[in-house]
């Protein structure tokens, strides 16, 4: 069998292997359970929250959990906006990179805050080593922050009632020290040896074999991508993300990289089943979002290898597939599985330039996002499929005229309400948002590097990935103006802590609720039919809400070459 | 709200000590153990340094071409061209590309081309080249620095770069690799 494909189902299989025993690692940790790195993080928790004034064994409510979460959170952006507008003078600057204007430093901050790292900048250039340090501590921040309002729900949806629901500065700092920590620090040194830099020397002078001269960026570029992999960040230390030969040199840190970014969003569904004791549930759940997956990954791995039909019909050998944006290293077959694994779990990082990918591969990036729930970014996954679980119960309860319930509690008009809204939500930012784009070209139109419907896909895209927290873009839009920094951080934040309220207030509701035994009349939530179910209410709502957009950008742009 | 954003500062910043902090000096410590001291890996040859993994621009016809750039090999900075695949102005790019290629080559079929010598990479600084893309280059090379295409063509399957484990990946050539061992071929004729 051809190599390439060889790799790419190592890449899956690797995944889910390690993704099993890393799921009851991760129950374990929430659970308080004895774990491995105990002697090590043990007296180093105390001593962070003695310093702080946090009793971590003060369970709070989901309202009070919700709050703390905001109040660090707002904590986190007060000093990004500081570091980013003042770095050309602050210590580890060896390049003399200038500070960011407000607006411009407003959507960096916002979009690491809310692990999206959307990115209107260029790594080499735009921030300096100090703001590196504090955007790369801002991913592991926003992936413990997402990880611990995951553990607020499955506290909440375990048997009995619950009106506490563990302590959200306790989780943030356990995923921190006990999950992302000790696996970034693997994979940094996996990263060190295959030849990505680790040194805080700045641009160095190359004169090249042809005698010409010029500069090589470095950094401390290891640490930061191996937690912008494993946290499903995704921004990358340079410009060219994990297309750059410093950041992702060989294919097997490719590997690495891919494993490494979807190995949490895998653990964290069978961390799921183990909490709650429902592992058949998680195989349910896991086996729903594996089919989404691979329905958009296979089609793209496909329509890459066969490469673009224009460039075919000018005569030249085009077996190597369509090489615009990608890299040799990599290959077009392990870009287009890349595209699309990056914009199901809302990583962003990229391995080659989505925006010159073939229509139809592009349009399978952006539905990846408009899904928003194949497994999803760290801990905010689960919680977006759990908005549709609870869609699904309800419909199917009304289809059988069942009470719908869901693992023991009834659901209820609040309930509905909320799920409805944030579903809803998501199309709701997208579509006004690249709606107002285009109404206003006087400041859109000079930002886009491409005409025609590819041009408008550009626009849908930037929106789209803000919405779902994903981060990666048609590059070629020239999105750093005021417009594009200011109205996509607010898409971000909508996007981002209103899809973490409204699934943690459902579940909170619910478990407060008291818990009914099973009897014959339940609905079977863990079942082939229920997950079915669950996987056309995505479909059904994603086809609604974006087949009209789709058919303006990518649509209409292969229908342009066929 | 107010209650919780002091203990919300302290914890921020004994977060920070320990994530952008402990872990980076940790990394930096490791990086010192390395080959190269974690700066890069480098190639020596001539008393000249090079980075392994950055590609370089090479336009003269005496050496293997690299692929297109969007930003001319030069990695203070990085990226592709972003161009969308139906763009008139992009094909029209490829097509430059082509006939400029068929120009230096003589006797080379259009149809020989690979398709990673006329588009541009992702990160504008490819160091690699497909194993047809350094072939298509062998007459070239071979009437210029008159070497015979047969050692040309022993030079390439000797520095062509197999798959992970031979497993996993495509194959490919270093085009650096390729042409510093080009130039030691040349001198020891």
């Amino acid at each position: 069998m051809n190599t390439e494909i060889l790799g790419i189902i190592a890449m899956f299989v690797i995944t889910l292997l390690l993704a099993l025993p890393l799921g009851k690692y991760i129950a374990r940790v929430y659970n308080g359970d004895q774990t491995l790195l105990d002697p090590i993080f043990n007296p180093l928790e105390r001593l962070f929250f003695k310093i702080s004034g946090i009793n971590p064994y003060q369970e709070w409510s989901w309202q009070k959990n919700m709050i703390a979460l905001l109040a660090i959170n707002f904590v986190w952006f007060l000093l990004g906006m500081f570091i980013l507008m003042n770095m050309s003078w602050l210590p580890l600057n060896p390049d003399h990179n200038p500070s960011q204007s407000a607006h411009l430093a407003f959507n960096t901050t916002i979009s690491f805050l809310v692990n999206c790292n959307l990115q209107h900048y260029s790594g080499e250039s735009g921030v300096s080593y100090l703001g590196q340090l504090y955007l790369m501590f801002l991913q592991f921040a926003s992936a413990a922050t997402g990880m611990a309002a995951a553990v607020t729900l499955f506290r909440a949806l375990r048997k009995g009632t619950h009106k506490t629901l563990g302590n959200f500065f306790n989780d943030y700092l356990r995923s921190c020290t006990r999950i992302l920590l000790p696996l970034s620090f693997i994979m940094s040194i996996l990263l060190m040896f295959s030849g990505t830099p680790m040194t805080l020397e700045g641009k160095q002078q190359m004169i090249s074999l042809q005698g010409d001269t010029t500069q090589v960026s470095t950094g401390p570029v290891a640490a930061f991508v191996a937690i912008k992999h494993l946290g499903t960040n995704g921004g990358g230390f340079f410009g060219a993300n994990s297309a750059h030969p410093l950041e992702n040199p060989t294919y097997f840190t490719n590997m690495l990289e891919m494993i490494a970014q979807m190995l949490i969003p895998f653990a964290m569904v069978f961390a799921f089943g183990y909490f709650i004791q429902r592992k058949k549930l998680s195989w349910v759940i896991f086996g729903v979002m594996t089919f989404g997956f691979l329905a958009l990954a296979i089609p793209n791995v496909i329509m890459e290898s066969q490469g673009n039909p224009i460039i075919t019909q000018m005569g030249i050998n085009n077996e190597l597939g369509n090489m615009e944006g990608k890299e040799i290293r990599i290959g077009a077959p392990a870009s287009g599985y890349w595209s699309i694994a990056t914009t199901v779990i809302s990583t962003g990082s990229v391995n080659s330039m989505h925006d010159s990918f073939m229509p139809l591969s592009g349009m399978n990036q952006l539905l990846a996002m408009m899904t928003n729930s194949f497994f999803g970014g760290v801990g905010v996954g689960i919680l977006n499929y759990f908005i549709f679980i609870i869609l699904a119960v309800f419909i199917s309860g009304l289809m059988v005229g069942r009470t719908p319930e869901f693992l023991g509690k009834k659901i209820e008009a609040r309930e509905m309400k909320i799920a409805m809204i944030i579903a809803l939500l998501h199309p709701f930012l997208i579509l006004a948002g690249t709606a107002m784009a285009s109404s206003f070209p006087l400041y859109t139109a000079s930002t886009l590097n491409n005409p025609g419907f590819h041009g408008f896909s550009e626009m849908l895209y930037e929106y789209t990935s803000s919405a779902a927290n994903n981060g990666s873009g048609f590059e070629g839009l020239g999105d750093n103006t005021p417009w594009w920094n200011i109205s996509t951080g607010f898409v971000l934040i909508f996007g981002r802590f209103l899809p973490i309220i409204g699934p943690v207030a459902i579940a909170g509701i619910l478990g407060a609720k008291k818990y009914i035994p099973e009897s014959v009349g339940t609905l079977q939530t863990d079942t082939a039919t229920f997950g079915f179910m669950t996987l056309a209410v995505i479909v059904i709502l994603a086809a609604l809400a974006f087949f009209p957009v789709l058919t303006l950008g990518p649509i209409a742009e292969f229908f342009s070459i066929h | 709200m107010k209650k919780y954003l002091l203990p919300a500062i302290k914890l921020t910043l004994l977060s920070i000590i320990l994530l952008s902090g402990i872990y980076t000096l940790i990394s930096l410590g490791i990086a010192q153990a390395m080959p190269d001291n974690g700066k890069g890996q480098k190639i020596t040859q001539n008393n000249k340094i090079y980075y392994a993994n950055i590609g370089q621009s090479f336009t003269n016809d005496q050496y293997f071409w690299s692929r297109p750039s969007a930003v001319a090999y030069n990695a203070a900075g990085s990226s592709g061209s972003n161009k969308g695949p139906t763009n008139p102005e992009y094909l029209q790019t490829v097509q430059a590309r082509i006939d400029t290629f068929l120009v230096h080559n003589p006797g080379i079929e259009k149809s020989q081309i690979p398709v990673d010598l006329v588009t541009a990479s992702g990160s504008g600084l490819d160091p690699d080249i497909s194993i047809e893309a350094a072939t298509v280059q062998i007459k070239r090379i071979s009437k210029i620095r008159n070497i015979p295409e047969k050692e040309i063509k022993q030079l390439i399957d000797r520095n062509i770069e197999k798959p992970l484990l031979g497993l996993f990946g495509p194959d490919k050539i270093n085009v650096l690799k390729l042409n510093l061992a080009l130039d030691i071929l040349d001198q020891s004729l």
